[in-house]
């Protein structure tokens, strides 16, 4: 008998093809303990793949992601996918895509950056490099390559 | 190409194009700014000088040069007299400022603080120093200065001295120097080398670039010797500074084996890193860079805000 690693969900969201041992980032991304309590999430760790080898996989029930976590996981792993489900049943599915510009997602690394200060504004930083990603502050242009760490 | 109601945020704000214009224009406002009769670019026009960190040299050049065109100043040179104080944001200040002025220089001590004044404001926004990040009228000034003693930018070789990590003159000095296709030689304490992000871009663009540690080398075969002051106040920490301030100095006997035609800039305040003695020699070229940043920021500021087709 064929054992279920992950049993499927009714309703929320698959994030696929995240690249090996980045699920832990991604659940930091999603802030599992802001998630609804009464949402299961799951979570597979080093699952074959045909396309990467490794992956991970999370999966949370009764959750739809929001543009700004979409983003976040687009800069942390490039190779997802994002699965939403309803009723069982993939609705929408598309790879996640890094947009020009990176808004309210990252704070800036530079404690001396004006967006770390008590100002009317939202962190922003531009796509400076694809592959690996490399991101230019839009304020104080520092980059960033280390993401998990500066999320906001 | 116009500059008309541009922001000078970075220098990579102008292209190497509006740089040559830029430099070409404050060439003609030399005597002007010496007292000779100037063109009334900026009659009847305001410029707010917002200054929330201590500077002499730019903010009294600023406003020699806003005042040499006919122009006045508001001038905020003491931060804690605002309402900043009272928590009022950069933002809101900005805004409110640029209702009361025709364009706006800003001295303040957050990297990225003038590229949130240039968003706030609706008039042009200078950048005069925000924090360890740019400085682009200290780029062009200091890029006159040795186009008026060579009368070219490219095919020179340029030693930075000093403090090449924290020094924000140097940082964009050098990617124009870059652009206009002279050598660059860093010169350093190995604690305080160009960071690597800066090197790496510089190699980028073709830069010619590379590194002598040993300063009397370096002296012997520069065209120009850009010295830095070490800024006590840009080190995350105290032991740091202590390790590397006093580590190189510029007197005559150093100067001794240099081409005749070596000129030494500094953008001032020096503490200690050039002696006296130096001042009397030919190569002494730090006070005429001084001077030229009223002629320069004239240019500017009669491109940002003169009449169209005009100052450039």
């Amino acid at each position: 008998m064929r054992e279920l690693k992950i049993t499927p969900i009714r309703n929320g969201t698959v994030i696929d093809h995240i690249g090996n041992g980045l699920a832990l980032d991604v659940l930091k991304i999603l802030g599992v303990r802001e998630l609804d309590r009464d949402s299961t999430v799951s979570v597979a760790l080093h699952v074959r793949s045909g396309k990467l080898g490794w992956k991970d996989i999370v999966k949370v029930e009764g959750v739809e992601l929001s543009p700004r976590a979409v983003n976040a996981i687009a800069l942390i792993a490039p190779t997802a996918t994002i699965s939403i489900i309803r009723d069982y049943r993939v609705r929408e599915k598309r790879a996640v895509d890094l947009p020009a510009r990176i808004v309210g997602v990252l704070r800036c690394p530079n404690p001396n950056c004006i967006s770390n200060q008590p100002e009317p504004l939202e962190s922003e930083f531009e796509v400076a490099a694809r592959r690996p990603t490399v991101l230019v502050c839009a304020f104080c242009e520092r980059r960033v390559t280390d993401f998990v760490r500066h999320l906001a | 190409m116009s500059l008309r109601g541009r922001d000078i945020v970075s220098i990579h704000d102008l292209s190497r194009d509006e740089i040559t214009a830029l430099l070409a224009s404050a060439r003609k406002m030399v005597r002007a700014a010496e007292g000779g009769r100037a063109p009334a670019t900026l009659a009847g026009k305001i410029v707010a000088m917002a200054f929330f960190e201590p500077s002499t040299r730019t903010r009294l050049s600023f406003e020699s040069a806003v005042q040499r065109l006919g122009g006045s100043c508001l001038t905020i040179a003491d931060a804690g007299a605002t309402s900043l104080r009272k928590g009022e944001s950069l933002y809101d200040t900005i805004r409110m400022l640029s209702s009361y002025a025709d364009a706006i220089v800003l001295r303040h001590p957050n990297e990225g603080s003038a590229r949130l004044a240039a968003r706030a404001s609706d008039r042009p926004v200078i950048n005069a120093g925000d924090g360890a990040g740019q400085h682009p009228t200290q780029t062009l000034l200091d890029l006159a200065t040795i186009q008026e003693r060579f009368g070219t930018l490219s095919g020179l070789k340029v030693v930075l001295l000093g403090d090449l990590k924290y020094g924000r003159t140097v940082h964009s000095l050098a990617h124009a120097l870059a652009e206009f296709g002279s050598e660059i030689v860093l010169s350093s304490p190995p604690s305080l080398r160009l960071p690597e992000e800066h090197r790496a871009e510089l190699q980028h663009r073709g830069a010619k670039l590379r590194e002598e540690p040993d300063l009397p080398k370096a002296v012997r075969e520069a065209d120009v010797l850009y010295v830095t002051r070490i800024q006590k106040e840009r080190f995350p920490d105290e032991g740091e500074y202590r390790e590397v301030v006093g580590s190189y100095r510029i007197d005559a006997p150093l100067l001794a084996a240099a081409k005749p035609r070596l000129i030494v800039m500094h953008p001032l305040p020096r503490a200690g890193e050039i002696a006296a003695e130096v001042d009397a020699t030919p190569h002494a070229a730090y006070f005429r860079q001084a001077f030229l940043a009223v002629p320069v920021r004239m240019a500017l500021l009669s491109a940002l805000l003169g009449p169209a087709g005009r100052g450039r």
